[in-house]
């Protein structure tokens, strides 16, 4: 199995990113900060107001490292990526596969069912973690409603039923998400997700999360050679990375929704980290910002057995071992596409 | 794997000095410089091969000499840091 590499995130504003030899040198103020050799590295995030020199796109580009721009929020912005990976009989494979609602459907079942049952564990968990009767019941139960409407879209037979059991799954999860929060319950108090912008601290952490994962799945499908544009459950729209929305979809609530809370609960972000504007909008202030980046790397380190390899990896290579899946049946490697299923 | 490599060129000439400033550069390219002379490469094997190929073509060894000290994967607990330049942990969160 490949190696998890790092990611850099560099958030301080007006640093400038340059080529020195084989390593990014990040300088601020004329001051060189920090020098990392480019083969320690994966991905190269920049938050905000960060120039990079042409020198070092080049530098991260034959080295396969994905660079991500984001604001200073982690509203995404742009993705520099080398030359496409990967062969286009694999890509042409893919469009084909998409374009004919039959080669879509399995593979569109098995990420709505990973999704709900993903969901499903996240909210048993935190069933079995909170002390208060009552939510664990609330919890319980919508797990249970989860159970039947995957139960559903197993069994879907074309692609818009299974875009409606996942809609259901989605609102019946939401619906429950805030029985999963102990922490300070009447700041993190959660009322369904908002969105562009969030509206309450609970959907700014999301959010925020959502594009760390993002920045990761994307770069692992690029990185096996897959067209991260052309989904299978979301449908092309110019500019929207569709397949890596559909992985999202799986991966959401064990990588991202998992910290989110955890994150809550452990009172590790603080109400007081957050910006409420005139608007309702909320922001992630700076030092949180940092916290969040920095317990989202922590974790990718965590080792878990993937369930399908039946092999220890970090939870940080879950992104690429499913796009090597998805690529390997896309190829007709394997007769069905293993979504990630989290125990 | 984490490697820590260091160095004594001799700069007695102008040929030593160039090499010390070559062999340098060369581990600037693969770790990060702890002390003067000494530094931390995280390297999986086939990149020290390579590393250690390059350092060895710039170096005379006659002259100078080069230690190499393998901490293998586990070197979170093998290396301890007292005082001052503090180093950043190539695995652990890179945040700027």
């Amino acid at each position: 199995m490949r190696k998890l590499l790092n990611t850099l995130h560099v958030m301080t504003q007006g640093a400038y990113l340059h080529r020195d030899g084989e390593t990014v040198s990040v300088k601020v103020d004329h001051e060189t900060k920090l020098r990392i050799p480019v083969h320690t590295l994966e991905g190269l995030v920049c938050w905000g107001q960060v120039s990079c020199s042409p020198p070092v796109l080049s530098l991260c580009c034959e080295s396969g490292v994905g660079i991500s721009f984001l604001t200073e929020q982690g509203r995404f912005l742009a993705r520099i990526q080398g030359p496409v990976s990967g062969n286009v009989l694999l890509r042409r494979q893919q469009y084909r596969l998409c374009d004919g609602a039959e080669g879509a459907l399995p593979a569109v079942r098995m990420t709505v069912t990973a999704k709900i049952a993903n969901s499903r564990t996240v909210l048993l968990r935190a069933a079995r973690e909170t002390s208060d009767p009552q939510r664990s019941e609330t919890l319980r139960d919508a797990a249970k409603r989860l159970q039947w409407i995957g139960l559903d879209a197993s069994r879907a037979d074309n692609i818009e039923i299974a875009r409606g059991h996942e809609g259901l799954a989605g609102q019946e999860y939401f619906s429950a998400f805030d029985s999963m929060i102990n922490g300070d319950r009447d700041a993190f108090r959660f009322q369904g997700r908002s969105r562009r912008p969030p509206l309450d601290r609970t959907n700014a952490l999301l959010s925020f999360i959502y594009a760390l994962l993002r920045h990761d799945i994307e770069s692992a499908l690029e990185s096996v050679g897959l067209d991260p544009a052309v989904g299978f459950l979301h449908a092309d729209r110019p500019g929207r990375p569709s397949l890596a929305l559909d992985m999202m979809e799986e991966l959401r609530s064990p990588l991202a929704d998992r910290l989110a809370l955890t994150l809550i609960n452990r009172r590790q972000v603080q109400a007081s980290g957050f910006t409420i504007q005139d608007s309702g909008a909320t922001l992630l202030e700076e030092a949180t910002r940092k916290q969040v980046i920095a317990a989202w790397q922590t974790r990718k380190q965590e080792e878990i057995e993937h369930p399908f390899l039946n092999e220890r990896i970090p939870l940080g290579l879950i992104p690429y071992t499913q796009a090597l899946l998805l690529a390997r049946y896309v190829r007709g490697g394997l007769d069905a596409y293993p979504a990630f299923l989290w125990r | 794997m984490l490697v820590l490599v260091s160095y004594d060129v001799s700069t007695r000439e102008e040929a030593g000095r160039r090499r010390l400033r070559r062999v340098a550069r060369l581990c600037e390219d693969r770790g990060q410089r702890v002390q003067n002379s000494v530094f931390e490469c995280l390297v999986d094997a086939a990149q020290w091969v390579r590393f250690r190929a390059d350092l060895l073509t710039e170096i005379a060894p006659e002259e100078d000499s080069l230690r190499f000290y393998f901490l293998g994967n586990e070197w979170k607990r093998r290396v301890e840091h007292i005082g001052a330049k503090p180093s950043y942990d190539p695995q652990g969160p890179l945040i700027l």
